[in-house]
């Protein structure tokens, strides 16, 4: 067995807490593991793009394009762009909260209606779920934990290979204690909303 | 974040955490570097824990000075360990190449942390060449794991040839992550003692030729090392019709992605196991060399066949098969098609044909770094004015809507380009630097302008940190951490002790000030300084010191005249139904739209 997730979105939206929480535990469910992470210039106001790979004999660092089991989306445009990571069968988990790009904000570009970003992410693909992280992590308690909204979001993804208690243990483990309430809601509130 | 001080256990490490696990391991009691990505975070973590260690670790002020106090300590029989990004090597090969004469006495590994693609940098030059050109042993860890284990057996190498060795990493394997196994870390002296040895240490050219001789007698002695290394071994059945020879983590993809093939592993990659080598080949009826960049692997390969009249294939990057730019991936190996079993790859989803906006880096939301952009270009107006820009984030003020960086190379390299287009050009000429760049090497550069009268403007960013590395402190900051404290260097003391007749230091939130402060700068005949000391905002929110502020727009006043957003274009201004509001999670209420908005429509609310 081996699974890829590649984790895609933007800088201060969590992509590298999250990525730490999966491959964590899937560490702990006796998996190798291996990851690629985006540091340095490019993380200044741009895409983010974490790669996790796990199974019996994974070792490189990087996935085939196309590769993905699934694609972890934290940002509507972000997970548009990266759908060529995907195939047909992969498994696509698209948070609908947009974060401008600097050119959008200052009216040089326009940013997409998100009804259509959700149109082109399920044009080839019939296993594309919509989540609105950030209002579900108001619910828990404050936007910030929308991260933990994703992280609970894919544990409900059909055929993830991690079992949801580990996950959640795991998130338990690499957040601040004063933060660990709302996160553990954040993240059965963004399992619940899957089904 | 993982504990790296911990005596046993099993973590999910970065490759950089796992090399810093590997020094503990290793019993390395001094480490030295320039920060520079993809090898920050080992410093970033001494930074934290080196002392707790007992091992002494500095930023210097460059990367030849890094490798210097390295190769001192490492001479006194300190295990030593200097890093930095590959061009960083460039800025020290000059102490490289004579170290190899001198040798040392406690290991040392200089490490490369190459960038194939340049994720993060300005070329991607292979320096595994620096081994053949400095004749020093080389070793290249494919993942963090084996990384960490890698350090031991080069620190071996090191103390039995007296050398330092280069230990060469890329993006890949610095930025990867993976599982790695703690080992109990061996204890080797921090102290150490420097037996003085003339015809060794003083490299005069009657002791140098002496010291060549006896460094080629290392390199022939470091081959039968290699030759026997356990880090070059064969992965496979052996009985394979097609060899593979590689080397770092395109051994990952070597392994995952092709199937029916020998793979000749190597770690220890200068000097190469030649013997290893013909064997292998010999049993093979062709074979593949996969190495990311330059065919540094491939042209010993064929010179080890041609020697040893083995008529054998050989492919890779000389007859084509695999490109020579870029880092390698699961998909290059698909290249290989015709020569070998590939794995299926799935078909990938197409691109979206609706068009989707760029996200490239941009500097971010309330960096003083935008306000002195906007003040340069509005005091420079129309004049033709080349903007020689340098190494880090300041880099991103070439963007729109400031366009201000036309020629780039290398760290310090845009004051001294100024002197030199001020000579040969009608055209003005303004270097920006940041404040770690100027005591990189911006010091040099600026007593070199004045020495020979060229007029141009040196615009020195100092926001108190080495922000684009992940904020590092530097010699403007002072030192406090290591049990080591030092006071800062004051950046307008040392320009005016050079004796440059026009300095001033000016706040570059307060764009109009600043925009008066670079017009009387431009127009003064000689060379010129202007000083922007106005500290990162990521930099304050790491140490909690950003006070709580936000920019408010009065909608009744503001006249959507867009002149915020074409001057300062802050990510935090959202333009949005023709109106301009402020962005509540990005704004830190620096107020530079406050400053140039021409109806007093902006205002910062405490």
């Amino acid at each position: 067995m081996k699974y890829t997730v590649q984790i895609v979105g933007v800088g201060g939206q969590g992509v590298l807490l999250a990525s730490m929480v999966l491959g964590n535990a899937a560490m702990k469910e006796g998996y190798k593991v291996a990851m690629s992470e985006v540091h340095g210039m490019a993380q200044r106001g741009g895409s983010v793009l974490c790669t996790l790979r796990f199974g019996d004999d994974v070792i490189s660092p990087l996935e085939s394009v196309g590769g993905a089991d699934l694609i972890m989306g934290f940002e509507p445009v972000e997970t548009c762009r990266n759908l060529p990571l995907g195939n047909k069968d992969t498994m696509i988990l698209m948070n609908l909260d947009p974060v401008f790009p600097s050119m959008v904000a200052a009216g040089m570009e326009e940013y997409p209606k998100i009804d259509d970003l959700i149109a082109a992410a399920k044009k080839n693909n019939k296993n594309v779920s919509t989540i609105e992280a950030t209002s579900i992590a108001v619910k828990a308690g404050k936007a910030v934990a929308a991260n933990a909204v994703m992280i609970g979001a894919v544990a409900a993804i059909k055929g993830f290979p991690l079992k949801k208690k580990i996950l959640k243990e795991t998130l338990a483990e690499n957040v601040p204690q004063k933060f660990l309430d709302l996160n553990l809601k954040a993240f059965e509130l963004g399992y619940e909303s899957m089904n | 974040m993982a504990n790296l001080l911990a005596d046993s256990g099993k973590e999910l490490l970065l490759g950089n955490e796992a090399i810093v696990r590997g020094l503990i391991e290793a019993g390395v009691k001094f480490a030295s570097t320039y920060p520079g990505t993809p090898s920050s975070e080992v410093g970033n973590n001494l930074e934290k824990m080196a002392d707790k260690a007992g091992m002494y670790f500095e930023f210097s002020s460059n990367e030849k000075i890094a490798l210097e106090v390295s190769a001192a300590a490492a001479s006194a029989g300190v295990r030593s360990f200097v890093f930095m990004k590959h061009v960083g090597v460039n800025v020290a090969a000059d102490p490289l190449m004579t170290l190899a004469y001198a040798g040392v006495n406690g290991g040392m590994l200089l490490m490369s942390a190459d960038d194939p693609s340049c994720h993060s940098s300005q070329n991607e030059q292979d320096n595994r060449y620096y081994s053949q050109l400095s004749l020093l042993p080389m070793m290249e860890p494919s993942t963090p794991a084996e990384a960490k284990e890698m350090i031991k057996e080069a620190y071996d190498v090191s103390e039995a040839l007296k050398l330092p060795l280069i230990y060469r990493t890329t993006t890949r394997v610095n930025h990867a992550r993976g599982i790695v196994e703690y080992c109990t870390p061996i204890d080797k002296p921090a102290k150490g003692k420097f037996e003085k040895d003339f015809k060794r240490y003083v490299n005069i050219p009657a002791n140098a030729r002496p010291n060549r001789v006896i460094l080629l007698h290392k390199n022939m002695k470091a081959k039968e090392l290699s030759e026997n290394s356990k880090l070059n071994f064969i992965d496979g059945s052996g009985t394979c019709d097609v060899g593979i020879i590689t080397s770092g983590v395109s051994y990952t993809y070597v392994k995952e992605c092709l199937k029916n093939v020998d793979i000749l592993k190597i770690g220890f990659t200068n000097p190469l196991p030649e013997k290893k080598i013909a064997d292998f080949v010999s049993k093979k009826k062709a074979i593949i060399v996969v190495e990311e960049l330059d065919p540094f692997l491939e042209d010993q390969v064929l010179r080890i066949c041609g020697q040893n009249n083995l008529n054998v294939p050989v492919h890779g990057k000389r007859d084509g098969t695999l490109p020579r730019e870029w880092e390698f991936s699961p998909d290059v190996m698909k290249k290989l098609s015709k020569l070998v079993d590939v794995i299926d790859m799935p078909v990938s989803l197409p691109m979206p044909e609706m068009k989707l906006p760029g996200r490239p880096p941009t500097l971010c939301a309330g960096c003083p770094h935008r306000g002195l952009f906007a003040a340069t270009k509005k005091a420079v107006g129309k004049d033709d004015v080349i903007y020689c820009s340098d190494i880090g984030c300041y880099t991103l003020g070439g963007q729109p809507p400031f366009n201000e960086a036309d020629f780039i190379i290398c760290m310090g390299g845009g004051a001294g380009a100024a002197g030199g287009f001020s000579e040969t050009t009608d055209q003005k000429s303004i270097a920006f630097i940041g404040d770690s760049t100027f005591f990189h090497s911006g010091i040099p550069s600026l007593i070199s302008a004045k020495f020979n009268n060229h007029k141009y403007t040196m615009v020195i960013l100092d926001n108190r940190t080495t922000a684009m590395t992940g904020h590092q402190p530097n010699p403007g900051t002072g030192r406090h951490f290591g049990g080591v404290e030092t006071e800062e260097i004051d950046v307008e003391k040392v320009v005016k002790a050079i004796g440059i007749g026009f300095v001033e230091t000016v706040n570059s939130y307060d764009v109009k000030a600043a925009t008066d402060v670079m017009k009387r700068a431009i127009a003064y005949d000689g060379v010129s300084v202007v000083i922007s000391k106005c500290p990162c905002p990521l930099e304050l929110k790491r140490h909690k010191a950003l006070e709580p502020k936000l920019c408010v727009v009065d909608q009744s006043k503001c006249i959507q005249c867009m002149t915020c957003l074409k001057t300062i274009a802050c990510p935090a201004l959202v333009k949005t139904d023709g109106k301009i509001v402020v962005d509540e999670s990005q704004c830190i209420g620096c107020g530079m739209c406050a400053n140039v908005c021409p109806k007093d429509a902006i205002g910062v609310k405490q």
